[in-house]
């Protein structure tokens, strides 16, 4: 494919403005810069170029997107154009609040529902991502804790599970804490024995995602609770899997204090080619007056209006979040309503395990329970067997029309080293399950017959395999004539 | 009423058997009793399409849209070209995912190369990544990035955008690192401008590094290459906010001297939509050690085993999958698709067409100055060269002005004193609504 300089050529238009109906302006030399590369193009040659890479890209709408941890469902054409209604798209987010109180009210209503899900008394929209959430969350959970145990607060570390998304400890660096990391047992749970011996008067929080990385309902949840409550830690729940227990039990009656939801998951809004997502952040009530600046508030007589938390840790985003987002996420609630949304939750859950139940004979599910939305398949015994990976099994999917799932992640080493995480959502029908079914079993045989053909592939795609010690060696990271 | 599921009675009954499972609950058997379907559950039941639609369409009837905006302070409405808003909506590009799989992802991965060369070639830096979450976290991220064991102090003056301050003190308050904010007070700020020599004076070998922004907040461009000077003569790095749609005729970044260019594309064909989203964007050069600082995705070119041109997520050893707790950041989602617009509108709008822009929203500026003090009631607050946003101080109270603007379905310039207003001129504003407004003053 060409680049779009490629595609340039000198003196070529596109879009115009009107012309200028005042006297141009002119800057004195010393302010002006030399010279602006970009490209010259007619808009036909835009039009091309854009379309030609949407061909060469992969969204939900092109096909099946197993990818764990993602929760790549359907995502509704209503809400697009909804976002896009002049009085959401156009309004300026320093407006006087009289004049946008549609949008206030919106935002409103959005906390009030996300709240009601997860059983959270607080809840910020700002946010712009899962990890930023995670960050904000944790924020708040300093902010608490500092104002709770007084200066000699000594609470600096954050348990995070050795299967938990990279984005945990990250985020808990972050907030400034100390990652501390907590063994699985034989169900990829959390070790209570090793909890109990890590938790102590330093513990902030456990982060936990339930259910976990390995798709399995934390059973031991509300002893997890008690551990870490009774050493004076919170608990913070990454939101990345609710989408598999929404309507269906909420982290505020787990026991967790903080949460954080990924609207770009689990309310249907697109992820976009990595974004714009939305991380929301709710709260017990205890921390509700650290929460971002700033909140909204109703006045009695239906009015909204921002004010700053009395402890607010401050602003995390520049406004209020990534407001077009929220946007379709309510038009998803209001669309679905209680029942389907919990409708939606079963059905992720029961398609997961639909096709888990079709492959474990000769694939490694990670556990003989029944699996939330999501499972785990160890593909170290093939590899074994045949040298034939877990990527290369991903990369053969490609040639079958379909996403790869999530590869080597859950990665504890010596213990999961060849996983493929697999997330169908609830939005995939039974033909799309069984075609795929069909396809992973046809290639665990062909690993026996033919692995060079999966370790060479993709076969049908207009490049094999890219070199990425190449690219991380020698960088090129713009385009040079 | 409604969902998106795709099946069939008859089908739910084949996965039950499979699974052997008689009913949906069935699944749930690992939630403890005593919290699972608890109430209350207060949301509505589902509704239709159509009731979806007129319910979120009351919402957005109950903001004013207003004709005419003559406000920035952070948020720029220009025109979008259709072109960009037809392309970008193609349901490949907004329903796909970060592009881990680099095969079936060429076209993701090549926009976001694309978008890093335009964003290097507007702040003349060597590299770019592919977008942080707005103009505030890009700031913060880039703070952070010049921090070093025992220089941990930022330099901010006061006259930079009020949310890129307090967004950069919540990032790096827990990290045992100072933001020094410095104002009219300490003498940093004159005339709406920063200081060199106060500068020169606040610098010292504590100092990580100075976040300035170009066009300041007033809307003044400030002495950025003198800025730059003095701050790397005390062996300190500077990080400059810029408002990218100025970079078609100012000074790059890069020939001012800074080290890291930051600020928020949404000029670039993204909706003012209410605050969000919106892009941050990040670009540095290419010595090793600031590119391994750098937050965020990076594409990079490579070739596949076949030599063929392709592109793929590179230097992903610095980023929180990899790294966990020894990233330098914990970004993972960012605002790609928000970079793919902004990269169709650079390519729409073109060389010259960008410079159309920026000359129309400066020369309207200038223009609307003018009308704005030509009776000597009201006046600019500072009297330095600005772009397309300036400072009015007038003997009306500044919320009587926005009143009656509105009235003539304009957004005024934003409020930021009992009699001051930060105005702001874009491409989209009209000479006769600015002769309007001008009526007001005069």
């Amino acid at each position: 494919m060409k680049l779009i300089f490629e595609r340039s050529r000198e003196g070529l238009r596109c879009a115009t403005i009107r012309p200028l109906e005042v006297s141009p302006y002119e800057f004195e030399k010393s302010y002006v810069r030399k010279d602006l590369d970009l490209p010259e193009v007619a808009e036909v040659d835009l039009a091309r170029h854009y379309t030609e890479l949407s061909h060469n890209a992969f969204g939900v709408d092109s096909g099946f997107y197993p990818l764990g941890s993602c929760t790549m469902k359907y995502n509704p054409k209503l809400n697009e154009e909804i976002a896009a209604l002049p009085g959401f798209a156009k309004v300026h987010p320093l407006q006087e609040p009289s004049t946008v109180q549609g949008n206030m009210h919106l935002m409103y209503d959005l906390a009030v529902s996300l709240m009601e899900l997860t059983g959270m008394d607080g809840m910020t929209l700002q946010p712009c991502a899962g990890a930023h959430g995670e960050f904000t969350g944790l924020l708040l959970i300093a902010a608490y804790l500092e104002a709770r145990d007084g200066k000699k607060c000594k609470r600096n570390k954050v348990l995070v599970p050795d299967t938990a998304h990279g984005t945990n400890p990250a985020s808990a660096v972050m907030a400034g804490f100390e990652v501390i990391n907590v063994k699985s047992n034989a169900e990829k749970g959390v070790d209570l024995d090793d909890l109990r011996a890590k938790v102590g008067p330093d513990t902030a929080a456990l982060m936990l995602t339930n259910p976990t990385t390995l798709g399995l309902f934390e059973k031991n949840i509300l002893e997890i609770e008690k551990i870490v409550h009774d050493a004076g830690g919170l608990l913070y729940y990454d939101g990345a899997n609710l989408n598999a227990i929404m309507g269906v039990v909420r982290p505020g009656d787990m026991g967790f204090d903080v949460v954080h939801l990924n609207l770009h998951k689990t309310f249907s809004t697109p992820h976009g080619g990595g974004g714009p997502g939305s991380g929301p952040v709710g709260c017990k009530q205890q921390l509700v007056e650290f929460l971002p600046d700033p909140s909204i508030i109703a006045d009695k007589k239906g009015r909204f209006h921002f004010v700053r938390p009395k402890h607010s840790i401050g602003k995390v985003s520049t406004f209020y979040g990534n407001f077009s987002v929220m946007v379709k996420a309510l038009a998803y609630i209001k669309t679905l309503g209680r029942d389907g949304l919990k409708e939606s939750a079963e059905h992720a859950v029961l398609n997961a395990n639909y096709m888990k139940a079709r492959l474990q004979d000769i694939y490694t599910a990670e556990t003989n329970r029944l699996c939330m939305h999501e499972f785990v398949i160890d593909l170290q015994k093939l590899k074994n067997e045949t040298g034939v990976s877990a990527k290369d099994v991903a990369k053969a999917m490609i040639d079958r029309g379909m996403h790869p799932p999530t590869m080597y992640f859950p990665h504890i080493p010596g213990v999961i080293d060849e996983a493929l995480m697999i997330e169908p959502t609830e939005t995939e029908n039974k033909q799309t399950l069984d075609e795929a079914i069909a396809v992973l079993r046809e290639l665990h045989d062909m690993a026996y017959s033919d692995p060079q053909y999966l370790k060479d592939a993709p076969h049908n795609m207009p490049i094999s395999r890219p070199d990425e010690v190449l690219a991380a060696r020698q960088p090129i990271v713009k385009y040079k004539a | 009423m409604s969902n998106y599921l795709s099946i069939t009675q008859k089908e739910t009954e084949e996965m039950f058997d499979a699974i052997g499972i008689s009913k949906c609950a069935d699944l749930y058997a690992d939630i403890p009793l005593s919290i699972k379907n608890k109430p209350p559950f207060n949301i509505e039941k589902g509704k239709s399409h159509q009731q979806v639609m007129d319910e979120m369409a009351a919402y957005a009837e109950e903001n004013t849209v207003f004709k005419t905006i003559m406000r920035g302070a952070g948020a720029y409405d220009h025109y979008i070209p259709s072109v960009v808003k037809y392309l970008s909506s193609r349901s490949e590009f907004l329903t796909a995912y970060t592009p881990y799989q680099a095969e079936l992802s060429q076209g993701i991965l090549q926009s976001i190369f694309e978008f890093q060369t335009m964003i290097c070639s507007l702040t003349g830096m060597e590299v770019a990544n592919a977008s942080v979450y707005d103009g505030s976290s890009a700031a913060a991220e880039a703070a952070f990035m010049c921090v070093e064991k025992d220089r941990r102090v930022i330099l901010v003056p006061s006259n930079v955008k009020p949310q890129v301050v307090q967004t950069i003190n919540t990032y790096l308050r827990r990290r045992n690192i100072t933001v020094k904010v410095l104002g009219e007070e300490e003498g940093f700020v004159k005339n709406g401008k920063v200081d060199i020599a106060a500068l020169e004076r606040a610098l010292n070998d504590e100092t990580a590094c100075v976040y300035f922004e170009q066009p300041n907040y007033f809307g003044l461009i400030e002495d950025a290459e003198h800025i730059c000077e003095a701050v790397h003569s005390k062996g300190c790095k500077v990080i400059m906010g810029c408002n990218p749609m100025t970079l078609a005729l100012l000074k790059s970044p890069g020939e001012c001297g800074a080290d890291i260019a930051v600020g928020d594309a949404q000029p670039f064909g993204l909706n003012i939509a209410f605050g969000g989203p919106y892009l941050g964007f990040m670009a540095t050069h290419t010595d090793k050690e600031t590119m391994r600082r750098m937050p965020g995705r990076i594409v990079g070119e490579t070739k596949d085993d076949k030599g063929r041109r392709c592109f793929v997520l590179t230097l992903q050893g610095r980023e929180q999958h990899i790294r966990r707790e020894k990233a330098l950041s914990n970004i993972c989602s960012n605002q790609a698709h928000c970079a793919l617009v902004a990269s169709m509108y650079l390519a729409a709008m073109g060389k010259q067409g960008l410079r159309d822009v920026a000359l129309s929203c400066t020369s309207l500026a200038h223009y609307a100055a003018q009308e704005f003090t030509k009776k000597g009631k009201t006046t600019l607050k500072f009297n330095g060269e600005y772009f397309h946003e300036f400072v009015t101080v007038s003997p009306l109270k500044a919320t009587k002005i926005v009143e009656k603007c509105a009235k003539m379905g304009i957004l005024a310039g934003l409020p930021i004193g009992k009699n001051e207003i930060l105005w702001c001129f874009t491409e989209k504003v009209r000479k006769e609504d600015i002769d309007r407004v001008a009526a007001l003053f005069n």
